[in-house]
């Protein structure tokens, strides 16, 4: 069988859940482990050996100045680096003890169970109902009452439920920016991934529509292992429970968040989150 | 004195434009009074019911159906091979190619659209005919077939190149947001970036369909000179185009109804084009909106 990632690509997507005390479906996080991770787009070296263990059920932050390579980093946990031209990749990520860079993994599975949001909402030029449903079509679903179930669980979870339940048929591109990014936050939702990866997610975003989904980053965490990308630092110190600074190409600290931001280790680190360079 | 400059400038340009408009716009009145003094001597219930098409004979019949039917059996044979392979070049230039072999192999293509069409209706008549023949020996010496075939392959470039041209515009955005999902790059390609850019492939085909009705060389010379109301691929038919150049090439005389007759074969050519390039301008008008 081409899959090899037993434990997580083979779990069929009813058996992604596990049970509550209180009986209600849970779903299930993953914890990542990064080992001496570099990365090169052509000569240019991106990461420079980084070590990093994330925990499930926790939400990490990455900061650091533009070009510091937490994006780049952030897009090695779904192989998402693949088509950039010129990258290349040393050492290990592995996810749940798989590692994702050995060579027989299938690519597609992997990203199924790690979900991305983008920095600018991308809807797809469908209907709201098209668009979260559509990892499930793809991976061939067609049964109509478990497509709505998951739509609608999923439009629940991202809060976007009460405003678009009306008209599920309408163009995605016709709600507002913040309701975008919530529905692309419900269109990797309704997969039921383990890692959700958040590429600056609100940077494009209002501040309105900011404090809703930081809110719903909150209780994703509860189900999901979750990591973002943020330029803001206000928004690392109020949601993640862990926070990494890079600065080109290096893990600089990585620690807990209150720790990072109250009393950092090192003198970069504390430049940075003072507002002194980046 | 630079002021003065300036304006000439301005006017000449200006006058440019309004010179091509008044060109177009004489066409359609030369047309249209031709057509109009025509429909004087034939009806036009006639005209568009009638079967036959034998205006240079003795039993005169000014059908326009026959020819018709040439023209659209012809572009349909010609859109049915160069739509699907039109679109498979677009979808693996924009969505699989590497972007050199893209850079390279794109003005290549355009290039079809390049080869006079002449030489394309000597090909269909000299090569693709009997190369057909010997699968099909009842196929004609001019038939609708070869000439469809061959008119398909010059009108690949339209299809490939617009509708490669409405793919790669495609913000990366979506495709990542679809490799995200896990889906293939097949997926990506036919449930996110094609539909996604379908105005555009639609504006394609219609452009493609719209050269093919008023394709004149290559039918006038492969698909025969037989004005014939059938669906039959294999026997000679005549289109509208292939009419107008052969009274126009003989020695009927100036203001006769036979010399009228092009002029309602011409203004028929004339509305159905101006048609598809009205829809296509809409869709591209509504595209615009959308995406900028």
């Amino acid at each position: 069988m081409e899959i090899t990632m037993n434990k997580i690509a083979d779990r069929k997507i009813d058996l992604n859940t596990i049970s509550s005390k209180d009986g209600t479906e849970l779903n299930q996080a993953s914890r990542i482990e990064a080992k001496d991770v570099k990365v090169w787009y052509g000569d240019f070296m991106a990461i420079k050996g980084i070590d990093m263990t994330i925990k499930p059920n926790t939400v990490t932050a990455f900061i650091g100045p533009s070009g510091c390579g937490k994006s780049t980093f952030l897009r090695l946990f779904n192989r998402m680096n693949d088509y950039v031209e010129g990258f290349k990749m040393e050492g290990k990520i592995k996810i749940n003890e798989d590692n994702i860079y050995k060579k027989k993994i299938n690519v597609e599975e992997l990203r199924k169970e790690i979900g991305m949001v983008f920095q600018k909402p991308n809807p797809f030029p469908k209907s709201i109902f098209e668009n979260v449903a559509y990892g499930l079509k793809i991976q061939g679903i067609t049964d109509k009452k478990f497509l709505n179930e998951r739509v609608e669980k999923a439009l629940r979870q991202a809060d976007l439920w009460e405003e678009v339940k009306g008209d599920l048929k309408k163009s995605a591109l016709a709600l507002s920016g913040g309701q975008q990014q919530r529905l692309c936050i419900a269109r990797t939702l309704a997969v039921k991934p383990s890692i959700i990866l958040m590429d600056e997610p609100t940077s494009a975003l209002d501040p309105i529509s900011t404090a809703k989904i930081e809110e719903l980053i909150h209780h994703l965490k509860e189900e999901y292992t979750i990591i973002i990308v943020t330029h803001n630092m206000q928004q690392a110190s109020r949601i993640s429970d862990y926070t990494a600074f890079f600065y080109l190409g290096e893990l600089i600290e990585f620690d807990k968040t209150k720790k990072i931001f109250t009393n950092p280790e090192k003198k970069q680190t504390e430049n940075y989150i003072t507002g002194r360079f980046g | 004195m630079r002021r003065i400059k300036e304006l000439i400038i301005e006017k000449s340009l200006l006058s440019s434009a309004l010179i091509t408009i008044a060109v177009t716009v004489g066409i359609i009145l030369v047309l249209a009074i031709e057509a109009v003094s025509f429909f004087k001597e034939v009806s036009i219930f006639d005209f568009f019911t009638d079967t036959q098409w034998t205006p240079l004979f003795t039993d005169k019949h000014y059908g326009i159906l026959p020819l018709l039917s040439g023209t659209l059996l012809t572009s349909f044979i010609a859109i049915s091979v160069a739509l699907p392979i039109g679109l498979s070049i677009s979808i693996y230039l924009s969505e699989y190619a590497p972007k050199s072999f893209r850079k390279t192999i794109k003005p290549l293509l355009e290039l079809l659209a390049a080869v006079p069409t002449v030489v394309y209706g000597f090909f269909a008549l000299i090569v693709v005919t009997p190369f057909l023949q010997q699968f099909m020996p009842n196929l004609s010496g001019f038939n609708s077939l070869s000439a469809g075939i061959v008119m398909g392959i010059m009108i690949i470039p339209f299809i490939s190149s617009l509708s490669e041209d409405a793919l790669y515009a495609v913000p990366k955005d979506l495709r990542e947001a679809s490799y995200g999902m896990g889906a293939t790059k097949f997926q990506t390609a036919f449930k996110v970036v094609v539909p996604a850019a379908s105005s555009g492939i639609i504006v394609s085909i219609i452009l493609a369909i719209s050269r093919a009705i008023g394709e004149t060389m290559i039918v006038a010379i492969a698909a025969g000179q037989q004005p014939r109301l059938t669906l039959d691929p294999t026997v000679p038919v005549e289109t509208i185009t292939a009419f107008i150049i052969q009274v126009s090439l003989g020695d009927v005389q100036h203001g006769s109804i036979e010399y009228k007759t092009i002029f309602a074969a011409g203004i028929t050519l004339f509305a159905f084009t101006f048609l598809l390039n009205t829809i296509s301008y809409q869709i591209r008008k509504k595209y615009q909106e959308k995406y900028e």
